[in-house]
């Protein structure tokens, strides 16, 4: 069973980190912070559609 | 017994005769939350808008993730870690929590910015955080079912910490049953109950108007929570260019 668990465990990488002057950052999470503050921006600005339908 | 007194079967009853408790409980459930505020047909127009949308947007990934994850608990592990559908699934659950904390992370930015525990509507921010924190513990003990590495490292940085606050006896991060269970069962039943709370209080106030709506706007004196609650503060005069109502 314990066997069972671990067996698609497959070794994870360092991963890739972006850094300025003693800030660093893993990509993914990069990443997941730009895209939150994209779709936050397209919230404010995109206009909704068949907004323009109700009075 | 009241056999006589007792209106029949589809009789309209009379709402201030409640003498028992589900009869209180009936009158004060219909008073905070009338059939027409909790499945309404309209909405002010202001609610067609992006910013309105990013709280369904989270609701829509936690359904994926509670289908996708009864899918993974009713195989198991043999399976969701050795089959290729099986690591397919498991990819689904783990992306509709990256979309599910996303999607809650732009709208609690969003009700941050339109200051949308206003006008009665604390407790709906409340269980929002709340809801917030609980699926953070949920996110961390899917993070150890992973049994990799990553895991290893996750479970053994937190669990000073929950050394530290005293309740590393009863979560124990290194116990992967007893983890199993928290995961599976009492983490996203909490989660659900937060958030099932959380849009009947949405419902039960409506929805927050914009900051710059004025407090004689038609559509927001139409859309005033009941009785119960102080009206808010007047806006400022500036901003009392009429809007237009929906119906
Ligand atoms: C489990 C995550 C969450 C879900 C599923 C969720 C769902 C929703 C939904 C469907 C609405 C109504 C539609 C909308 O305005 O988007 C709403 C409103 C609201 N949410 Fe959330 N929410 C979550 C987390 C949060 C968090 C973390 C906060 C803030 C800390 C928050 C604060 C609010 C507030 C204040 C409202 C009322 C807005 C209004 O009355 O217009 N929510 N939520």
């Amino acid at each position: 069973m314990a066997g069972c668990l671990v067996a698609g465990a497959v070794s994870v990488g360092a991963g890739t980190y972006f850094g300025w002057d003693g800030f660093t950052i893993q990509s993914g999470n990069l990443i997941v912070i730009v895209v939150m503050i994209i779709l936050f921006v397209l919230a404010l600005v995109l206009p909704f559609p068949g907004g323009k339908r109700r009075k | 017994m009241t056999a006589q007194t007792t209106p029949g079967h589809g009789a309209p009853v009379d709402e201030t005769d409640a003498h028992t408790w589900t009869g209180r409980a009936r009158r004060w459930l219909l008073r905070k939350l009338p059939p027409d505020k909790l499945l309404p047909e309209d909405q002010p127009s202001f609610v067609a808008s992006w910013a309105y949308v990013f709280g369904m947007g989270a609701i829509g990934s936690l359904l994926w993730i509670i289908v996708s994850g009864i899918v993974l608990g009713l195989n198991g592990p043999q399976w969701y870690h050795v089959s290729s559908l099986g690591s397919f699934v498991n990819s689904t659950h783990l992306w509709s929590v990256e979309l599910f904390f996303i999607f809650m992370v732009v709208h609690l930015w969003l009700k941050f910015w339109m200051a949308a525990w206003r006008g009665g509507r604390l407790l709906t921010w409340i269980t929002g955080v709340i809801s917030f924190v609980v699926s953070i513990v949920a996110a961390f003990t899917g993070y150890l079912l992973q049994t990799n590495f990553d895991s290893q490292w996750i479970a053994f940085e937190a669990k000073d910490a929950l050394n530290a606050v005293g309740v590393g006896a009863w979560f124990n991060v290194a116990n992967v049953g007893q983890l199993f269970t928290w995961h599976v069962t009492l983490l996203p039943v909490a989660v659900g109950a937060v958030v099932v709370l959380h849009v009947l209080l949405v419902r039960v106030h409506g929805v927050a108007p914009p900051l710059e709506a004025a407090e004689s706007d038609a559509q927001l004196l139409h859309n005033r929570p009941g009785a119960t609650e102080p009206p808010e503060p007047a806006e400022p005069p500036e901003a009392t260019e009429p809007r237009g109502t929906v119906q």
